[in-house]
């Protein structure tokens, strides 16, 4: 071994530059550290911390002190559990490593907390609805002959569910085509009017939802003398949706490619069938995204449809005429009895709006995973056959333009 | 001789005809169509947004008329004696925003953190995807599980903080006993605290998505070079995704309050409505702009029906305040250039 250190002309002594040894000089090779594993020193403290938390709290609340309640526990627990918690960290690691260790364990208690009011409320809603949900004729009969004092065995949903799925579809019908084509305005245009829409359509989303509902009972309903209806209810929804489908539509036709708008123009399209057949059909998973987390809202809302629909219990397939309840409705208006039976119902009929959105959602998500302009595999091959196609139609024709 | 640059003569300027060549599209018949058909989509939808808003502004001005000024400072509500204001309504609606507001801001940030920062990455997807679904869980359901699972277990917090904190005003409540073993819990319950803590759970998803938004777009190489420069992840945080992300932090925050004023339903089936000032959040009664209009529509005459507008366009004029408000936070953030607010 050389020395490390040696002297200098001046005599002091420096520290000299140390080679590490080259790896074939060694006999075995050090073992490589994983950087992404958890180490023991991350595990212990979290798992001694979590331990003598929950010792501590107990004997608070069992023994020493007259703390009681669930919640006061949790709190309690966690707050034992950060002290003890950075103590034991503290013994290993310095002060900057035990606040980075602290407020790690607080981001994750943030996004726990978050996660478990989910989960209550998505487990709560249906445990207080399987009572009524476990009956057949749930789905398949209405209220109309139902007492709030029968038992669960009697009445339904029908009518609540026949009046969302009419109120979303006129309200699809409207917003749909008007988003779309609305967006594509918004993106296909610079000028002043374009500007104007698009502040006074961001603006909109600002708009109280029950806003939407006091404007058409006010116009439609009071103005016009027309009666409460599922079309009075299709139109404040819409009213309510449009700016929502139009601003996240925006944003999707934003992300097209200018590279292919503008090798479309550069083939001599012009604009609409660059519009018709590059951006809409490149941006379609991402419009359909748009519309249903737009429906999502929608079926979802109850206060316009309150003020817009009037409440029945008995089925009603005419939206012109009648009044027409929608799911969130009923459910308002069936917890809001004293009689359990009904309070039940209404829990059955949120967890039947629930799952209801949350399919919506989740067709979304499959929908909208993919960024835009990827195809899926059927896509790919569809095009390609197309693609195909089209090159036997020009090699049979050649030197034509248009055939 | 060859391979001398050529340098080409200056251009005259003087010369009029050197002036940039305009570059005009020629529009066939199916564009001007289509441009045609585009432009009346957005007037359309132009003039139906215009018209919500005209209307009521046109009916509000009735009641606004009969009663100027002292519209925003009556607490009473009773159009057809001509004695109506929104003092108190406006009041509760600002107490349960703020109420909603404060407890969603930490859980909100510290779950946009914790997935850009902290959580492994086959988690991450996941995690977006269930705050995305709890933005998307209807209000009535949110409205529900207040009533009838939080309101029996927030009590507790409700007569805690009353105990301990009651010496600060707006936690005080009127008619409890804290040394009484028997009190009644009737004092704490359908108060803006709860309707409060129920809106957050609405207000929190919508934070997070904005926050999480900025977060994820905070430069690799000021990341990176946090950490070279021996950082923890906690200091990382401190020093580049906090101040990167702030125009983020109050756009996002100012989004859900937005959406915290304008909630209806929630706060209608959790609060028993009262209409004096009441600033005591713990104390049972409130009242918010939104649920006074759900209340009230039904049996409103002509000019109470004027008069639940004006309210209404109170509320619409604030949430549009602050809703431009958070826009303009986030789009003047170094963050906001391409995030979607």
């Amino acid at each position: 071994m050389t020395p490390l250190l040696h002297d200098t002309p001046s005599g002091d002594t420096v520290p000299r530059t140390v080679l590490p040894p080259r790896p074939e000089q060694l006999a075995s090779l050090p073992e490589r550290r994983s950087l992404g594993k958890l180490s023991r020193n991350d595990i212990m403290p979290l798992a001694g911390g979590l331990f003598s938390a929950w010792c501590t709290t107990m004997l608070l609340f069992g023994r020493l002190t007259p703390l009681s309640g669930d919640f006061g526990f949790v709190v309690v627990f966690f707050l034992v559990f950060l002290c003890t918690y950075a103590v034991l960290v503290a013994t290993t690691e310095d002060g900057p490593a035990v606040v980075d260790r602290v407020m790690g364990v607080m981001l994750t208690t943030a996004a726990l907390v978050a996660l478990a009011a989910l989960f209550s409320v998505i487990v709560f809603t249906i445990m207080r609805g399987s009572k009524a949900l476990f009956h057949s004729n749930f789905f398949s009969t209405d209220l109309s002959s139902t007492g709030p004092l029968d038992p669960l065995g009697k009445g339904g949903i029908t009518h609540a569910i026949t009046g969302t799925v009419i109120m979303t579809t006129i309200a699809l019908l409207i917003t749909v085509p008007l988003g779309v084509a609305c967006s594509v305005f918004l993106n296909e245009t610079r000028n002043w009017f374009a500007t104007l829409v698009r502040t006074v359509v961001t603006a909109m989303t600002a708009l109280p939802s029950i806003l939407a509902g006091l404007f058409i009972f006010a116009t439609w309903i009071l103005v016009l003398g027309f009666e409460r209806s599922g079309l009075a209810a299709a139109i404040s929804m819409s009213i309510m949706m449009l700016p929502i489908i139009i601003r996240s539509a925006d944003v999707v036709l934003r992300l097209v490619p200018g590279g292919l708008r503008e090798a479309s123009a550069a083939l001599g399209a012009p604009q609409w069938r660059t519009v018709w057949h590059v951006v809409l059909p490149t941006a379609r998973s991402g419009l359909t995204t748009s519309v249903i987390l737009g429906v999502a809202r929608g079926v979802g809302e109850t206060a316009p449809v309150l003020l817009t629909a009037g409440f029945t219990s008995t089925m009603n397939v005419n939206p012109m005429k009648g009044p027409m309840v929608s799911l969130p409705l009923a459910a308002f208006e069936l917890v809001r009895s004293p009689q359990p039976t009904q309070v039940a119902r209404g829990f059955a009929t949120a967890a039947v709006l629930m799952v209801l959105v949350l399919v919506l959602f989740t067709i979304a998500r499959v929908l909208g995973g993919r960024p835009v302009g990827r195809l899926s595999k059927r896509q790919a091959r569809k095009a390609a056959a197309k693609s195909i196609r089209d090159l036997e139609r020009i090699q049979a024709h050649p030197g034509q333009v248009n055939v | 001789m060859s391979g001398i640059t050529t340098i080409p003569a200056a251009p005259d300027i003087a010369a009029a005809d050197h002036a940039p060549r305009k570059v005009k599209a020629a529009r066939n018949r199916g564009d001007r169509i289509f441009y045609g058909g585009a432009s009346m989509s957005g007037a359309l939808v132009l003039s139906i947004m215009v018209a919500v808003g005209a209307f009521l502004a046109y009916e509000a001005t009735d009641a606004l008329r009969a009663t100027g000024l002292s519209f925003l400072t009556t607490s009473d509500w009773q159009p057809d004696r001509g004695k109506f204001g929104i003092a108190s309504v406006l009041l509760g609606t600002v107490l349960i925003a703020a109420v909603a507001v404060s407890i969603a801001l930490p859980i909100s940030m510290g779950t946009a953190l914790f997935i850009t920062e902290v959580c492994p990455k086959w988690l991450r997807a996941t995690l977006v995807a269930l705050v995305d679904l709890m933005a998307a869980v209807p209000s009535v359901v949110y409205g529900l599980w207040g009533l009838f699972l939080l309101q029996g277990q927030i009590i507790g917090v409700s007569r805690f903080i009353n105990t301990w904190l009651g010496w600060i005003p707006i936690f005080k409540v009127t008619g409890a006993d804290p040394n009484s073993p028997l009190a009644s819990s009737t004092v704490y319950t359908a108060s803006a605290f709860i309707a409060g803590v129920v809106v957050a759970m609405m207000v929190m998803p919508i934070q997070c998505v904005v926050m999480r938004e900025v977060f994820s777009q905070v430069p690799i190489g000021e990341r990176e070079g946090a950490f070279a420069l021996g950082s923890t992840r906690w200091g990382m945080i401190r020093v580049v995704a906090l101040p990167f992300g702030r125009g983020g932090i109050i756009g996002g925050t100012m989004l859900g309050l937005g959406r915290a004023l304008g909630e209806t339903i929630a706060v209608l089936l959790i609060i028993s409505p009262r209409f004096d000032i009441n600033f005591h959040i713990l104390e049972a009664g409130g009242n918010s702009v939104s649920s006074l209009i759900a209340l009230r529509y039904g049996e409103a005459t002509g000019f109470g029906l004027s008069a639940l507008m004006a309210a209404g366009l109170v509320l619409f004029a604030v949430t549009l305040v602050v809703n431009f408000t958070a826009s303009w936070f986030v789009a003047r953030s170094r963050s906001g250039a391409s995030s979607d607010a």
